[in-house]
């Protein structure tokens, strides 16, 4: 097949003219990306206070009493009463309160005896963010203040006096903060670019300038690359866009190399962009592409790691995302951006993407359509 | 090949989800003349053009187009073709002077900036360089779609109902270049509806149901009809009956106030016609026949044939 360049550059200028002129989709391009930085980074940002709280105690005892008030204290726990069991769970399940503490019967007793009562924790995860950090809080206090003026018999010194349960309700592993970022980037990209390109194809046939582009001597090579190359340069103004918004409004650090980073990014764009455009080759109208775009970006969020813990899933779920690129482009970003880590450590998650990307591509060129038929 | 005909295809055939559009069609033509593709809608006219560009692949039949063969060299026959799209097929968001800027990019024209200002010039479409295509009434797009497809000079131009919805004289304008391109060696298919259109082409082809039903000039296709036309100026709706009920009439026409009878019988019509007019106040004259009435014989002639 020959490839050529002034054919392809034509092709390529000729979509930025028009994407210039879709005021709208330019719009969309470069306001989805900081509007989505800007809900999710607040969400990295603030560490949240005031949780709502409830307390099952079936044992209302001081020392009860005094753990509920140094979770006050805290200022993490806004303790809002003492309910029971049943009630706590209504509240837990609707998601009226981000936690439930359950003391046992006999808890005061226990501790004072020495014999490390169970304190259960019931968190709602489902915002993993929210109750990181008021946990971690929750640690401290059950070995410090609250029990410096209760008289107690301490057969092991060394033991924490109370047994501290944490549960995390639906959502076993908590997400790190950082994480957020880099995963942000992947999927943003993964949107935008599959979309865009999507629509690139579709667009034309439904407006009847296929039949045009057809009837030239333009290859199925130089229209693919021609009309990929204007999102490549899209794609990275996105990633500049959230880079400086995520270091310098949120102060995530950025540990690795840029260039390395840019690499990968690229190597990313490149994978999305190749897939739009075979599915852009494959649907016959817009709609079609836009459908075909959903299907692929739903199981890159759930199964990629973006938004459950990629170990905690089950086996067939973790090839499924072994196969999605957004799953190694998260393990190389959060490598890169958090890690710092060398090209040498990244390389089984590149070759994962080259792999798609050429599979992609060699599909997307069998399934375009160099005639009407 | 006989090195003289721009397009030479036999049993060239189409189907559709297994429906023939179009069905074993022969045609031949010479280069540098203007070759009129008639018949109703439907008749495959588009799809045939389509597969001569390359944009269809024949299901059966083939041939050559400027002597490169239709399925293999679909890309060198799209090189040396200008092919304008029955609907408006630029982009409309890209401004006159992008649109040739593109399709030229994509024909590697050379010097390619001279072409585009020249082609700009000799079009008119100078002052409206910069307005996006999409802006332009129905003449200037046509007339840009024409301009883009010449730009890269093509040896053949493929035209494909060019001049639907375009006001006369933009037509007539239309029909002058495509002379003056025909004259300079260039060979025009261009389908049409339009019958002073068809008569301004060196030959015709007739197509219906995806059937080539007749070729040649307009006369052979006059006299391949079989034809005979009187004309019976100032009849009604109640003479127009009474013509229609005569032995021998296959086919009545309204043109103004005058009515056309054809029919097949020339003896026939000649012994009756007149008597019937007489018997309206009218007189009935005979005529040479007209393209129109042979093409609306050949049409019905068709469609009986399909329905039966």
């Amino acid at each position: 097949m020959t490839f050529s360049f002034s054919r392809f550059l034509g092709i390529a200028n000729k979509e930025l003219i028009q994407l210039r002129r879709d005021r709208l989709t330019f719009g969309m391009i470069l306001g989805i990306p900081l509007a989505e930085l800007l809900l999710f980074g607040f969400a990295i940002n603030s560490e949240p206070k005031h949780l709502p709280t409830v307390v099952v105690m079936a044992d209302p005892g001081p020392a009860a009493r005094a753990f509920v008030e140094a979770m006050r204290a805290s200022s993490y726990f806004d303790v809002e009463g003492t309910v029971s069991a049943r009630e706590a769970e209504r509240l837990l399940n609707g998601g009226e309160v981000q936690f439930v503490v359950t003391f046992p019967t006999d808890f005061h007793r226990d501790l004072v005896r020495g014999r490390r009562p169970t304190v259960l924790i019931e968190a709602d995860a489902t915002d993993p963010m929210a109750v990181g950090s008021a946990l971690s809080v929750l640690g401290g206090l059950s070995s410090a203040e609250i029990l410096r003026d209760l008289p107690r018999a301490t057969p092991n010194a060394s033991a924490a006096p109370i047994d501290l349960r944490v549960l995390r309700r639906f959502n076993p592993e908590v997400v790190s903060a950082y994480n957020i970022v880099p995963g942000l980037l992947g999927v943003i990209l993964t949107l935008t670019m599959a979309l865009m390109t999507g629509l690139a194809m579709t667009r034309e046939r439904e407006r009847g300038t296929f039949e045009n582009l057809l009837s030239t001597p333009a290859t199925p090579l130089e229209v693919m690359i021609g009309k990929i190359t204007p999102y490549i340069g899209i794609g990275l103004l996105q990633v500049t866009l959230i880079l400086i918004a995520a270091y310098f409004v949120f102060a995530v650090p950025m540990v690795g190399s840029l260039t390395l980073l840019y690499g990968v990014v690229l190597l990313f764009i490149a994978a999305t962009l190749t897939l739009g455009m075979t599915f852009s080759s494959v649907a016959r109208n817009q709609l079609q592409a836009m459908q075909m775009t959903i299907f692929y970006f739903l199981p890159s969020i759930l199964l990629s790691g973006f938004m459950f813990p990629f170990r905690g899933m089950p086996v067939w779920a973790q090839w499924i995302g072994n196969i999605l690129p957004l799953t190694h482009f998260l393990v190389l970003v959060r490598g890169i951006l958090l890690k710092g880590l060398g090209m040498d450590s990244l390389w089984p998650h590149v070759w994962p993407i080259l792999a798609f990307t050429a599979v992609v591509l060699a599909l997307g060129l069998k399934t375009y359509r160099r005639t009407l038929d | 090949m006989d090195g003289t005909s721009a397009i030479a295809v036999r049993g060239l055939t189409k189907r559709f989800a297994g429906k023939t559009v179009v069905n074993a069609v022969d045609l031949t033509v010479q280069t540098g003349e203007i070759y009129g593709f008639l018949g109703p809608n439907g008749s495959g006219k588009t799809t045939f053009i389509r597969m001569l560009c390359g944009l269809l692949t024949p299901d059966a039949g083939g041939g050559t187009c400027l002597g490169h063969d239709l399925v293999w060299e679909a890309r060198a026959i799209k090189r040396k073709v200008g092919y304008m799209t029955q609907r408006f097929s630029l982009w409309e968001d890209l401004s006159v002077r992008e649109n040739l800027d593109f399709i030229g990019r994509m024909y590697a024209v050379e010097n390619r900036w001279a072409a585009v200002n020249d082609t700009l010039v000799t079009y008119g479409l100078r002052d409206r360089a910069d307005q996006l295509a999409g802006s332009l009434s129905g003449g200037w797009k046509q007339r840009l779609a024409l301009a883009s497809c010449l730009l890269h000079r093509p040896q053949l131009l493929l035209l494909d109902e060019p001049t639907a919805g375009v006001d006369p004289a933009a037509r007539r304008e239309f029909w002058e270049e495509l002379h003056h391109l025909s004259a300079a060696g260039v060979t025009v298919l261009v389908s049409t509806h339009y019958m002073d259109e068809a008569e301004r082409c060196h030959r015709l082809a007739y197509l219906a149901y995806g059937e080539l039903i007749a070729h040649g000039s307009a006369n052979e296709i006059i006299a391949a009809a079989g034809i005979t036309t009187w004309i019976i100026p100032g009849a009604d709706a109640s003479s127009r009956a009474a013509f229609a009920q005569t032995p021998g009439v296959t086919g009545l026409a309204n043109f103004g106030t005058t009515l056309h009878v054809t029919g097949r019988d020339a003896a026939l019509l000649a012994a009756q016609l007149p008597a019937t007019a007489a018997r309206c106040g009218l007189l009935a004259h005979p005529v040479d026949a007209s393209l129109e009435d042979a093409f609306i014989h050949l049409m019905q002639h068709t469609a009986q044939r399909d329905g039966a």
